[in-house]
């Protein structure tokens, strides 16, 4: 970048710098400051989070919190739900979007604008929250965990960006696969998927982060609560203050606030932990998008 | 790996001869079976999921009861819309709805690409890096732990910014109840949320401005406000108005999530929005047929806002959204 050249070194102009320096660090920092609030806060004892109000370091160094909630079995089911939903719905939804990609990235497959035309108007238009909960429910999918992962199975926008890459891939490649012997489902599988792993990569985070974060399905879906996943579970100890919920060992009485400071880190924590594989290639996947298809 | 029987499949796949249709079905099926087969999961997840709630949608149109199915139902034309728009609900629904779509519009849109702009004038490119990755953070955080965060840090009894704001107030308002206080704690969630996501866009187009513009500017003796007032902002005009555009197409669609999270009993005559009306009445309730018209009307509105935004992009920019 020639940036330098442009470079205006008045004095107004170097303050703008320093001020713009200071500002943006502070944004950043706001960006995270409630996260290390809730982190601080969940290894800190209930007296310290009774009496001081805000610290970004505690005093006072406790695992109680964590202890509660890793001995609640209704925390335990919740993780584990919520991590094999997350797994099964990433592979069925990477599955699905790529297979029907695949036949749509091929310029003489019969059909492919009127399906691709059927697919972007589902963009536009839905049939809307209660007509999908009937399907759901008619198809005997209430209070299974398939209703938190078939109802969502394929992404359009996914699914075009994903059909776009394929299409763009060397034409030569496929062939050559072709002349030796391979049907197109062995393309796929051995040609191109290998190709796309990078894209396939960056949908799967997006699809995993978009389940593990989804608390509208099994709002919407989910009756039973000893089948709720982790949104469910914290929103029912946070926001309704419900403890009841956590059933740890009824001996000891429960750090009430410190147990909602430790199971939103535990939410959040996945994320956290994948974001910098996740930050490699989400620019460039949402620029992609932007593109028209 | 390949077996020898596939040979067939393979020369078929890729042979010149005239288009299959014309040679009839089972040639065409032939030449396609793999592709169609490949299709088949995918085609039946859009007709089950996204076009049966389609066809479900009639029920709006109908007094749906469970026992008899969505065919079987008695029509009853469009008593449903009618008692919708005659019910007070309404007025309110719509206001709530476009108020806050208007704040999200007025105060975070603008407030996204200001930051934008000034993470484009920042040179020090390690910081400006580090500002990024931080500001993308929230974006992944799901709406639980958004309302979560919110509803420890304005909690009466530990939160610290109950305490801070009160104490500079002098006053004692439980912000996560009072009516008066919703609208802004859902745009602040938005602004945490997603103003850092939102300067992606901005930033892509920023760094396609032609740079001997600046150039010429500094020989002209532009000062570093005038190049962003006379060069960067008007460059980066046409994704500025197809932003608004394609948000102005968003109007009536308010998270549910968010909203559904943040209102309780004592904020609901500000809460409610045309997608958590839907929830409960709907689900709650059990209205489905009345809920469903509520939910088709914000369904259709939306389309035309979506091409209306569309048309208007392309008038602004030759080229719309789609």
């Amino acid at each position: 970048m020639p940036r330098e050249k442009y470079r205006f070194n008045t004095r107004a102009g170097r303050a703008f710098d320093v001020f713009n320096v200071v500002l943006l660090i502070a944004v950043g920092v706001l960006a995270l400051l409630p996260f290390i609030f809730v982190t601080a806060g969940s290894f800190a004892t209930e007296a310290e989070l009774a009496t001081r109000s805000f610290f970004l370091w505690p005093e006072t160094f406790s695992l109680r919190a964590y202890e509660s909630i890793l001995t609640s079995d209704a925390f335990i089911r919740a993780m584990v739900t919520t991590i094999g939903v997350t797994v099964v719905g990433t592979v069925i939804q990477l599955l699905l979007t790529a297979s029907m990609a695949y036949p749509l990235s091929k310029l003489n497959f019969p059909g492919r604008r009127v399906i691709l035309a059927l697919i972007v108007f589902t963009m536009v238009f839905s049939g809307g929250m209660i007509p999908t909960f009937l399907v759901v429910k008619d198809l005997g999918l209430l209070d299974t965990y398939w209703a938190l992962i078939l109802p969502m199975a394929i992404n359009p926008f996914s699914l075009i960006i994903i059909k776009n890459f394929f299409q763009q891939l060397p034409a030569g490649l496929e062939e050559s696969a072709m002349i030796d012997g391979a049907n197109e489902m062995q393309t796929l599988w051995s040609v191109v998927l290998p190709l796309s792993k990078p894209v396939l990569a960056t949908f799967a985070l997006f699809y995993a982060v978009g389940i593990w974060n989804d608390f509208m399905s099994p709002l919407l879906y989910l009756n039973d609560s000893s089948m709720w996943t982790l949104q469910m579970f914290l929103r029912q100890v946070t926001v309704a203050t419900d403890l009841s919920i956590v059933d740890a060992d009824p001996s000891q009485l429960p750090p009430a606030q410190g147990i909602k400071f430790a199971v939103i880190v535990v939410a959040t924590l996945p994320i956290l932990l994948f974001y910098p594989f996740l930050q490699k290639h989400f620019a460039k996947g949402m620029l992609i998008g932007s593109v028209k298809g | 790996m390949v077996a020898l029987d596939t040979a067939v499949a393979a020369s078929t796949a890729l042979d010149t001869r005239p288009p299959a249709r014309r040679r009839g079905a089972r040639a065409h099926f032939t030449q396609f079976k793999w592709l169609y087969l490949l299709l088949l999961p995918g085609a039946i997840y859009f007709a089950l999921f996204r076009y049966g709630p389609m066809y479900g949608a009639v029920i709006a149109f109908k007094d749906y009861v469970p026992f008899l199915g969505i065919n079987d139902s008695p029509w009853v034309g469009w008593a449903h819309f009618e008692d919708f728009f005659a019910s007070p609900d309404f007025p309110r629904l719509l206001a709530n709805t476009l108020i806050l779509a208007l704040l999200s519009l007025l105060v975070a849109f603008p407030l996204t690409i200001v930051v934008a702009l000034l993470l484009n004038e920042l040179r020090v490119t390690m910081v400006k890096r580090s500002v990024q990755t931080l500001i993308y953070i929230p974006h992944f955080l799901s709406w639980t732990v958004v309302a979560s965060l919110t509803y420890l840090l304005f909690a009466l009894d530990i939160g610290p910014l109950f305490q801070l704001i009160n104490g500079v107030l002098g006053t004692n308002i439980d912000f996560l109840t009072d009516p008066g206080w919703f609208r802004p704690i859902i745009v602040l969630q938005d602004i945490w949320k997603n103003t850092g996501w939102g300067t992606i866009i901005f930033l892509a187009a920023l760094a396609g401005v032609d740079q001997e513009q600046y150039e010429a500017a500094i020989i002209d003796g532009a000062g570093r406000f005038q190049r962003v007032w006379h060069i960067t902002i008007p460059s980066i005009m046409p994704t500025i108005i197809v932003m608004l555009v394609l948000q102005m197409g968003q109007v009536l669609n308010t998270g549910f999530e968010q909203i559904y999270l943040m209102t309780n009993a004592l904020n609901r005559s500000v809460a409610d929005v045309f997608d958590t009306y839907v929830y409960f009445m709907g689900i709650t309730q059990g209205s489905y047929s009345y809920s469903t018209a509520v939910g088709l009307f914000k369904a259709i509105v939306g389309v035309v806002l979506i091409f209306g935004a569309n048309w208007l992009a392309r008038r602004f920019n030759q080229t719309g959204i789609f």
